[in-house]
């Protein structure tokens, strides 16, 4: 691809070439994802609806196919209302700093081989910091609302946030343990050769903390206190309307994908394919078949679109948790489990434990 | 200027302007988001200088995990700032010199002559295979194995301390045991009851 574009950028001193191929990386990154944003919103209504015996949308175009584009170009034309004696900055600066750490993450996110915008040595690293710097929209946007319930469900979440991201961060040491480097490439590497090869095997119960806590990250349901229709309103988006709402909502679902996208890097193999150790290597050289068969892209695309359809399989499975079993499970049934597992795994390091270690 | 010289510069700027802001401003809140906008800024500072497991660090525990306690106790407190400015001008001398005396000692040690320039080589710019990350984690674990771990233990005692400290006896208690509640059956809490629909005078 690059190369195309490389001979129109020759007038260019290099440094503006240098950021306006960033500029152009970000873009292919970010309208694909939000129009994943857009399009998982219909997909939840119509999974949950159908889960629900119900059809969900299907007025907007062929099988409301449409619907998200109508929701967006009506949360567009909304008013924006400024709750009085409301913290103004705040107040707007708030979805922006709930969107922009949750997009900012997809940068060190590998695609494919090789196909990820910033190839850092620290990935994974910087991940973590990025998704706990998205704690703040939150905190902020239910403070400067000068509304109770708002700022119930900004305390609420942030105390969700803070206490799940221990334990999501062991979960990630284990990975790290394993695959022996930060850099997310590297890890889908590391887990080549095959599905038994891939880390959830070897991390199983990492891989279900970390999953379990990355839904209680986003605040998706069942883990959803932060928003509480029943006793809270909608925790600490109640005063928000129009566009600075649908950012929140962009921002939960960028989160969504992104730790979906993470599950299928850490613990299932990437853009490896499940078929590498059954099918003979040859299989793999044919033309057409064998590109879809190999690794790639589309391997890591569907492995992101099951975890998604997890969440949402969860969300109109359970009910929602009661506060207090939510810090429970947090601190004294993950991190214990995450803290044994961890001694296991470096120990199996140590050890070259054959087949995954080796 | 080259590039990174441009991003120190602004980076540099911006902490500057943010550290001011903690000290200035009168809202509280503001005061520890300006702190929140400092440690940012420093940790992309770090970054630059090639530490980024110290730069990446410092946003994750401080940023998501310290600065979010603060700012929530800050905006669960009702500060009333005119209790708060109440006898400035009486404790402002004595501040006065306290504020001249620290500076003065700031300056001897921090100053030229310790921390000139010409005292410190320039860092050896690293290449793209060298990780920061790996680096520390060697010298922690080899050269500063014993500082790192009685640090580790201290800072564990200090932990047991707070909740020990906070921790108290209330006589009536009531807290719940989770695994009954999970393990309840519908026997022990319902009773179906039969009774006919009208009584047979």
């Amino acid at each position: 691809m690059l190369d195309l574009i490389e001979p129109f950028m020759q007038w260019m001193p290099e440094s503006l070439a240098n950021v306006s191929i960033i500029v152009m990386k970000i873009t292919a990154l970010l309208v694909p994802l939000l129009l994943g944003v857009a399009y998982l919103t219909l997909a939840e209504r119509k999974v949950i609806g159908y889960i629900q015996v119900r059809i969900g949308p299907n007025r907007v175009g062929p099988r409301g196919l449409l619907q998200p584009i109508a929701d967006a170009l009506k949360l567009l034309t909304k008013e924006i209302i400024l709750p009085s004696s409301a913290n103004r900055f705040l107040f707007l600066v708030g979805p922006v700093l709930a969107i922009a750490p949750a997009v900012a993450a997809w940068a060190v996110i590998p695609f494919d081989d090789g196909m990820v915008i910033a190839d850092v040595n620290a990935g994974l690293l910087y991940i973590l910091a990025m998704t706990s710097m998205g704690v703040y929209g939150v905190i902020i946007a239910g403070w400067a609302s000068n509304s109770k319930y708002a700022f119930l469900g900004a305390l609420r979440s942030a105390a969700q946030i803070v206490s799940y991201e221990i334990a999501m961060g062991f979960a990630i040491v284990g990975v790290l343990l394993a695959a022996g480097s930060l850099n997310i490439g590297e890890i889908v590497l590391a887990q080549q050769g095959g599905v038994w090869q891939w880390f959830w095997l070897p991390l199983l119960p990492l891989f279900f903390i970390y999953f379990i806590s990355g839904v209680a990250e986003t605040n998706r349901a069942p883990f959803d206190v932060a928003e509480g229709e029943s006793e809270i309103v909608a925790g600490f988006h109640v005063e928000y309307s129009g566009m600075a709402f649908a950012v929140f909502f962009l921002a939960e679902y960028a989160n969504m994908i992104l730790v979906a996208a993470l599950t299928s890097l850490l613990f299932w193999g990437g853009w490896l394919s499940p078929l590498e150790g059954i099918l003979p290597a040859s299989v793999f050289d044919i033309a057409v078949i064998g590109a879809l068969l190999g690794p790639g892209i589309h391997w890591f695309l569907l492995k992101t679109a099951f975890f998604l359809f997890v969440f949402l399989w969860l969300r109109a499975t359970f009910p929602r948790y009661r506060y207090d079993q939510i810090m429970r499970l947090g601190w004294k049934v993950f991190i214990p489990i995450t803290i044994v597992w961890l001694l296991l795994v470096g120990w199996a390091v140590v050890d070259h434990w054959a087949p995954w270690f080796d | 200027m080259s590039s990174e010289e441009i991003i120190f510069y602004a980076f540099s700027a911006i902490l500057i302007f943010a550290a001011g802001m903690v000290i200035t401003i009168r809202n509280p809140v503001f005061a520890a988001l300006s702190l929140v906008l400092a440690f940012f800024t420093s940790a992309a500072l770090w970054i630059l200088l090639e530490a980024e497991f110290l730069g990446l660090t410092l946003v994750l525990v401080y940023v998501g995990a310290v600065m979010v306690l603060f700012l929530f106790v800050v905006m669960m407190l009702d500060i009333n700032l005119a209790v708060l400015k109440e006898g400035f001008a009486k404790y402002l001398p004595f501040g006065a010199v306290v504020a001249i005396i620290m500076l003065a000692q700031l300056a001897v040690i921090v100053g030229p002559k310790q921390f000139g320039l010409d005292k410190f080589a320039n860092p050896v710019a690293q290449g793209v295979e060298y990780s920061n990350t790996k680096e520390l984690g060697r010298q922690l674990y080899t050269d500063y194995l014993y500082p790192f771990e009685i640090a580790a233990v201290i800072l564990l005692v200090a932990i047991i301390a707070a909740i020990a400290l906070t921790m108290r006896k209330r006589v009536k208690r009531q807290t719940m045991q989770p695994e009954q509640q999970v393990q309840v059956k519908r026997n022990e809490r319902v009773r179906l009851v039969k009774m006919p629909a009208e009584k047979k005078l």
